[in-house]
């Protein structure tokens, strides 16, 4: 049966329901292809996706071919771009933004022989729909604990993206960490309503310093925020995202969390050439590397940089939890008891600030 | 040296021959860029405009094509008119994202009631979104002289706000687990606008799109109304004494390019988008300028506009991922498309006279 009679008979909704496992043999070539929201040269999110792609082909060689396609809008485009990447011979497709969740399980439902790979959603619908995220959060810890330290203003801010789990984890994980060390903190939070906008980013840093906050953390991927604190001659500090940022270092870029994909995709890969490829639901962090702590540099305090430094380890090697009881929701309703870590299930649904945070997310 | 000299009356032949001109010169200019960035020009441009029609994957391409013009040419037809009349609508954008908003809501509403008059009922109320956001600029104008041009472009990051607003909050699926979006349209029989053969990328937006061209072309030639709308815009002070009166034009031209942009974002939202997301709108309502000009303010010429638009993108595509090409190449391609289009359009008014020394 070849590729177009397949596609023809799902779409008459004959739905060919062969699993996933029908890679069980193993491939001597595979075809990895990759679906970008932004542009690569966004110098952040996407580029550390493209980064991925390409340590998968140093590792793999001539056993693997790439490709991808940058600025794929979410919804329908997204839908035909997967389409056309499955039609064209693309073994497995990673699908790199949450908001291609849909189109991902529906184009997997008509090309069950390739393996589809969706970043930080939820939706497994097929056999061949796998999930993958990295527990960013941890980042956001090592980044409150400094944040706490060093604030002289005690205000600190975060530059939301979108009021869905994956950021609200983040600003409740920084809020605690710095509230770990200094009680009197104070946590503004700005939504950019995007993930990459330098103008709107920019307004938002400016924003946030206008107020005196003097650590601003963002969850938008330019390095517009970064440059805003620039131009305070080192008043302001703020932190790399998804990628390393080190043009700002040692100020205000004091470290930074780094998505690191690379291994990943090589396992993946790898499985698929090996044959022991399996559905998966990867939530990776710090420990294996998928989550990466950039150089904590020296413009910090020594005690701070040893602190920041001494939560990343205890979080590696697993002493550590991000979410550790006891927490109480903003309600003031108790969410962790003493020495209860919070299930996967609350984070990656959370929906909530907790207890000490003022404002309400969005609704 | 070079002279434009007005010409007495607009050539017909450079009416109608301004869009092949353009188009051929994109290709040329296109391929020398594609070839600047290291790629066989020709392979792009024969991926662009041959393959999604005639290559290995026509078959569902085709098909693809009518799903991203559709939309365009629903938007484009209700643009010309107002156009025509020199009444400039900018914010189709921001109707098409209210059209749906409205739209989606009415079917959210009934959920999960089945009943067949669930779907009509949205598509009236993506039209009447429409037409209410449009009546914003169009009603400022009317009252206190406002610029409409500014008024409904201002009016798209309302909407967007408003978009946002309802994906995260008044429209977010409750089942979703906190995610933003709202219930998925195609798995709620009742409000979704699914194809209407399997595989051929036909849906009711579609329909509506073709249906809307004729109509818009009959009022244009045969009723008074049409001749009134470019009678205004050709010479407003002749219309005037013709007994047009120019704000129950503004009224109607605003009014009916709103409710068509509506029409065009209830049937993306319940059809190939299938919810209300947070960046549902992919700028259809902008594009939709492009292609009412490069279908020469013809309701018939728009829908070729719209196809060819449609194939800039369903092969600009193909060849960002089969040939490598970066997406921003394929951006600045579209871009020339209209850049040769205003371009070569001087010809219609204007003669190149070549002449020898000074004058």
């Amino acid at each position: 049966m070849n590729r177009r009679t397949l596609l023809a008979s799902a779409a008459l909704g004959l739905g060919l329901t062969l699993a996933g496992g029908a890679q069980a043999a193993g491939m001597d070539h595979v075809k990895a292809c990759f679906v970008y929201v932004g542009p690569i040269g966004d110098g952040g999110y996407t580029y550390q996706h493209d980064q991925g792609r390409l340590a998968l082909e140093k590792a793999l060689g001539d056993k693997v071919e790439t490709a991808y396609q940058e600025s794929v809008p979410e919804g329908a485009d997204a839908e035909r771009v997967l389409t056309q990447m499955a039609l064209s011979g693309c073994n497995i497709i990673f699908t790199t933004s949450f908001g291609y969740m849909d189109a991902t399980n529906n184009v997997a439902a008509k090309f069950p022989n390739v393996m589809f790979e969706h970043a930080t959603g939820y939706k497994r619908e097929h056999p061949n729909v796998s999930t993958y995220n990295a527990r960013f959060y941890e980042g956001r810890t090592v980044q409150g604990t400094i944040a706490g330290m060093v604030t002289k203003s005690n205000k600190i801010g975060y530059i939301g993206s979108f009021p869905i789990p994956e950021v609200i984890m983040g600003i409740n994980a920084y809020y605690l960490a710095a509230k770990k060390v200094n009680p009197d903190v104070e946590l503004s939070v700005i939504w950019a309503y995007t993930w990459f906008d330098p103008a709107k980013e920019a307004d938002a840093a400016k924003a946030m310093i206008e107020q005196g906050v003097d650590v601003v953390a963002q969850h938008t991927d330019s390095t517009a925020p970064l440059a805003e604190a620039a131009k305070t001659g080192g008043k302001v500090i703020g932190f790399g995202q998804a990628s390393d940022m080190a043009a700002y270092k040692p100020t205000p870029r004091v470290t930074s969390t780094i998505d690191n994909w690379g291994p990943y995709y090589i396992k993946r890969v790898q499985a698929l050439l090996d044959g022991t490829y399996e559905q998966v639901d990867s939530w990776e962090g710090i420990a294996s590397g998928e989550v990466e702590i950039g150089e904590i540099t020296d413009a910090l305090p020594p005690d701070v940089k040893a602190a920041a430094e001494k939560v990343r380890d205890e979080i590696a090697s697993g002493a550590l939890h991000s979410f550790t009881g006891p927490i109480n929701k903003q309600d003031g309703s108790v969410w962790l008891t003493e020495g209860q870590t919070a299930p996967d299930g609350d984070l990656l649904s959370m929906n909530f600030y907790v207890e000490g945070i003022k404002g309400d997310i969005p609704q | 040296m070079l002279k434009l000299e007005k010409r007495p009356t607009p050539s017909t032949f450079w009416q109608y021959g301004t869009p092949v001109v353009a188009v051929l010169l994109t290709m040329v200019a296109g391929g020398l860029l594609f070839a600047a960035l290291g790629k066989d020009p020709f392979a792009v441009i024969r991926t662009i405009f041959w393959d999604p029609v005639f290559g290995e994957f026509a078959f569902y391409l085709r098909g693809q094509l009518l799903v991203k013009a559709g939309p365009l040419i629903l938007i484009a037809i209700g643009l010309a008119l107002g156009f025509r009349a020199g009444i400039w609508n900018i914010g189709a954008e921001g109707q098409y994202i209210i059209g749906a908003v409205i739209g989606a809501s009415v079917g959210l509403a009934a959920y999960p009631t089945e009943s067949r008059w669930i779907f009509p009922a949205m598509i009236l109320g993506g039209a009447f979104g429409g037409w209410l956001w449009a009546m914003i600029p169009a009603i400022l104008k009317t009252r206190f002289n406002t610029n409409e041009i500014l008024v409904s472009l201002m009016l798209v990051y309302v909407a967007e706000t408003i978009l946002a607003k309802a994906a995260t909050g008044f429209l977010r699926n409750p089942d979703g687990a906190g995610f933003p979006g709202s219930r998925s349209f195609s798995s709620y029989k009742a409000a979704s606008n699914p194809e209407i053969f399997a595989g051929s990328g036909l849906h009711w937006g579609g329909v509506a799109a073709l249906v809307t061209a004729v109509l818009a072309y009959i009022l244009l030639e045969r009723h008074r109304l049409g001749f009134q709308i470019k009678l205004a815009g050709q010479a407003p002070r002749a219309a005037r004494f013709h007994g047009v009166n120019p704000a129950r034009l503004v009224v109607f031209c605003m009014g009916l390019s709103g409710a068509l942009a509506g029409l065009a974002g209830i049937f993306e939202v319940s059809g190939p988008a299938g919810q209300i997301s947070i960046d549902f709108n992919q700028g259809y309502g902008f594009t939709a300028i492009i292609v009412a000009f490069l279908g020469r303010l013809n309701p018939i010429g728009i829908v070729f506009a719209g196809l060819l638009m449609a194939l800039t993108y369903v092969g600009g595509e193909m060849a960002a991922t089969n040939l490598g090409l970066p997406s921003a190449a394929v951006q600045v391609f579209q871009g020339m498309l209209l850049f040769f289009l205003l371009g070569v359009d001087v010809l219609t008014n204007y003669r190149i006279r070549f002449f020898w020394g000074m004058k």
